[in-house]
């Protein structure tokens, strides 16, 4: 079995074992390419017809590209989509101004409203673990208490495939179906599923987006790759150092660590 | 082409040398970004402190807790033939529950073990470890060769304490390397301070573990994980654990023994698939109602007996202890759940020394092990954890909390263990 189809088969148990435990069950969709991939590996988990509503989290702020894809995938893929959006602070005139604060209410508190809106007892997520330094701690199954908060230091063990379906008070289960995924992997996997992708995601006058958000909050990197392949081709022989080059500043950084505290994913 | 990756989990006793170890091969395979080396020169300088390759791994992880975004470095690096994931353990006792947690993600295992200090407590738990997990590929590696002047009669002295030891659990290292971490002998490159050793550097002893292949010659097992209805169509969803699974054949699902005809092997858009092998997930198209969850797909001719009754070692996991007299547990093995109970506690043994403990009141305290008799509500299906890992190992909960991980040592209750599965 290849590496991708070894990674592939991993991650649809997980999701199987997810659908299997949990009656109100989501998969959070932010159209990026690590969560297009999650909703695929749920379409193939299930034969073709994902059996939860998959939430996209709107701060009004996204790239018109990132709406028309989740439209165009929701029509072909026939999802149940949810759409979770704080008008009360759009109203107010919340935006990206100050960005923590903005986060927090468009993102954060969007999310633990429709959580307890539609009482979801666990979320499927496309995190993985290279992507953060401190998601190398993270579980497949990875309880949040009443407070969205995550005790890491005391977490349960996960033992060949077990995992603790639930803890006795906390609010949800975050289930990562592609934590052992790497960022090159996501690419290869796309070009040998023919994945479509966000547009945005390759170069356009010798700039291209790495990861997606907010049109305010986003900024493209320098890169050539206007294909898959090119992609592919570009972390592959970058250097280690390049790709870390790319990484946030260090005030951004900051206001991810302050972000996790207050609950974002 | 995707190159080979190889996951390792890296043990030892604490102070060892695991941080030096990890900094030195990420230094010395070029997998440190640029710059970052000079930004922590700077750091160790402005905090007053001499650089050592330790630091720059308490320097990532200082990162790593402040939340700030680093690279994937300090758990990804290449040697010239594969990619390599480091599973970091720590090293002290209160953390065994990551450390095993980490360990059953492994192909392979790295133990550590200081020239200069010798053979201590948690290089013996965590050798326990390994050989609970199955895993049978153990890179030996004796560092802080500098301290001890490179000697060669110290190197001896230390391999056969440690050599005496993994040989009561059965394990026989694939390879045993004297290093110098924080010097870099031995480790990518060869040391010309031990002209006494002539085998491998630690990176080319990395190069020689082999990737475990799926246990595709073991028995068919196929145990169900759920059933969803497809078009019309009920399918049988589970992932092949063992064995190869073809269509038309007949499978018995245990317990139970229904016999049912495969009709059809399904992935989302390949339906008619001729087999599937251990290791994939599939969805069966059976001639009769669907099994439900936990029942085991088993070829006619060669279905185990199911039992409720079987010998298996564990590894209690939780500060709680077990109490015989606290409550009933659940036992998880695959797909399979049952309410279960320890009958007997036939032994009790000290994970750290390896040493029989006093077993009279039945209790278990963290990382304690126990040689115990099993009993379930209901019969189910296993295997020797010797014969198929996969239906050989399994967890304990109490309520919704796995305590404990175990192994399947007799499928029988009352059968004499077998020579090998005993610590002698
Ligand atoms: N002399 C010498 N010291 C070493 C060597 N490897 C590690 N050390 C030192 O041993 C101490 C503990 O090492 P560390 O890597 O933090 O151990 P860990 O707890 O296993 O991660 C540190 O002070 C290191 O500098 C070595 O090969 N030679």
């Amino acid at each position: 079995m290849d590496h991708l189809t070894e990674l592939e088969n991993k991650s649809i148990y997980i999701i199987r074992e997810s659908y299997n435990q949990f009656d109100k069950i989501a998969a959070l969709w932010s159209v990026g390419k690590d969560s297009t991939t999650l909703i695929w590996l749920c379409m193939k988990a299930f034969f073709g017809q994902v059996p939860f509503p998959v939430v996209y989290i709107d701060t009004s702020f996204h790239f018109q590209e990132m709406y028309d894809f989740r439209d165009y995938c929701v029509d072909r893929w026939d999802l149940d989509l949810i759409v979770a959006r704080n008008d009360q602070a759009l109203a107010a005139g919340m935006g990206p101004e100050n960005k923590l604060e903005c986060c927090t209410a468009l993102k954060t508190q969007a999310l633990k409203d429709c959580i307890a809106q539609y009482g979801f007892e666990a979320l499927l997520l496309g995190i993985r673990r290279d992507e953060h330094g401190i998601r190398a701690k993270e579980r497949y199954f990875s309880p949040r208490d009443q407070k969205f908060q995550w005790d890491y230091e005391n977490q349960p063990p996960e033992l060949w495939d077990q995992y603790s379906a639930r803890a006795d008070e906390e609010t949800h289960i975050r289930v990562h179906p592609l934590l052992h995924w790497r960022e090159v992997d996501i690419w290869r996997y796309i070009q040998r599923e023919g994945l479509e992708v966000v547009p945005l995601y390759f170069a356009a006058d010798g700039m291209r987006y790495r990861s997606l958000g907010c049109q305010s909050c986003c900024a493209p990197v320098a890169s050539e790759a206007a294909t898959v392949d090119e992609i592919i081709a570009e972390i592959e022989t970058s250097s280690i150092a390049e790709r870390a080059g790319r990484a946030q500043d260090k005030e951004d950084a900051y206001t991810m660590q302050k972000l996790r505290a207050l609950g974002y994913m | 082409m995707q190159p080979e990756s190889l996951s390792f989990v890296l043990v030892g006793h604490v102070d060892h040398g695991k941080s030096t170890l990890i900094g030195r091969l990420l230094h010395d395979t070029n997998s440190l970004p640029d710059g970052k080396m000079e930004e922590i020169q700077e750091a160790a300088r402005a905090e007053g402190r001499e650089l050592e390759f330790g630091y720059i791994v308490d320097h990532l992880r200082e990162e790593r807790e402040r939340g700030v975004t680093i690279d994937t470095a300090q758990t990804f690096f290449s040697s010239d033939t594969r990619d390599y994931v480091i599973i970091d353990a720590p090293g002290h006792k209160q953390f065994i529950k990551n450390m095993i947690t980490g360990a059953s993600q492994a192909e392979a295992a790295v133990l550590i073990c200081s020239a200069a200090e010798g053979v201590q407590e948690q290089t013996r738990r965590h050798a326990y470890v390994i050989h609970m997990l199955g895993l049978d590929q153990v890179l030996v590696l004796y560092n802080k060769m500098d301290m001890v002047d490179y000697s060669e009669e110290r190197f001896r002295e230390v391999r056969r304490e440690l050599r005496e030891f993994l040989a009561r659990l059965g394990i026989r290292p694939t390879l045993e390397v004297p290093i110098s971490a924080s010097r870099g002998d031995n480790v990518a490159t060869r040391s010309l301070n031990m002209p006494w050793y002539d085998g491998p550097t630690a990176l080319t002893a990395l190069d020689k573990f082999r990737k475990i292949p799926p246990a595709t010659e073991k028995a068919l097992r196929f145990p169900v994980q759920d059933v969803y209805h497809v078009d019309g169509v009920e399918l049988t969803a589970g992932r092949v654990e063992s064995g190869i699974l073809r269509k038309g054949q007949t499978l018995r699902f245990m317990p139970g023994g229904r016999a049912l005809a495969v009709k059809e092997i399904r992935q989302y858009l390949s339906e008619g698939l001729p087999q599937a092998e251990a290791g994939e997930c599939v969805g069966l198209a059976l001639d009769g109602d669907a099994p439900r969850r936990g029942r085991v797909g088993c070829p006619a001719d060669d279905a185990p007996q199911p039992t409720r009754r079987f010998q298996a070692t564990i590894f209690w996991l939780s500060p709680l202890p077990f109490e015989p007299d606290r409550g009933e547990l659940t036992f998880k093995c695959a797909t399979q759940e049952e309410p279960c109970r320890i009958a007997a506690l036939r032994r009790r043994i000290d994970s750290g020394t390896l040493e029989s403990l006093d077993a009279e009141d039945g209790r278990l305290m963290e990382t304690e092990v126990g040689e115990v008799l099993l009993e379930t509500d209901e019969p189910v299906v296993l295997e020797s954890f010797y014969d198929v890992q996969e239906l050989g190992r399994f967890v304990l909960l109490r309520g919704h909390d796995v305590v404990a991980g175990g192994i399947v040592t007799h499928t029988a209750g009352d059968a004499a263990p077998a020579h090998h599965e005993t610590i002698s």
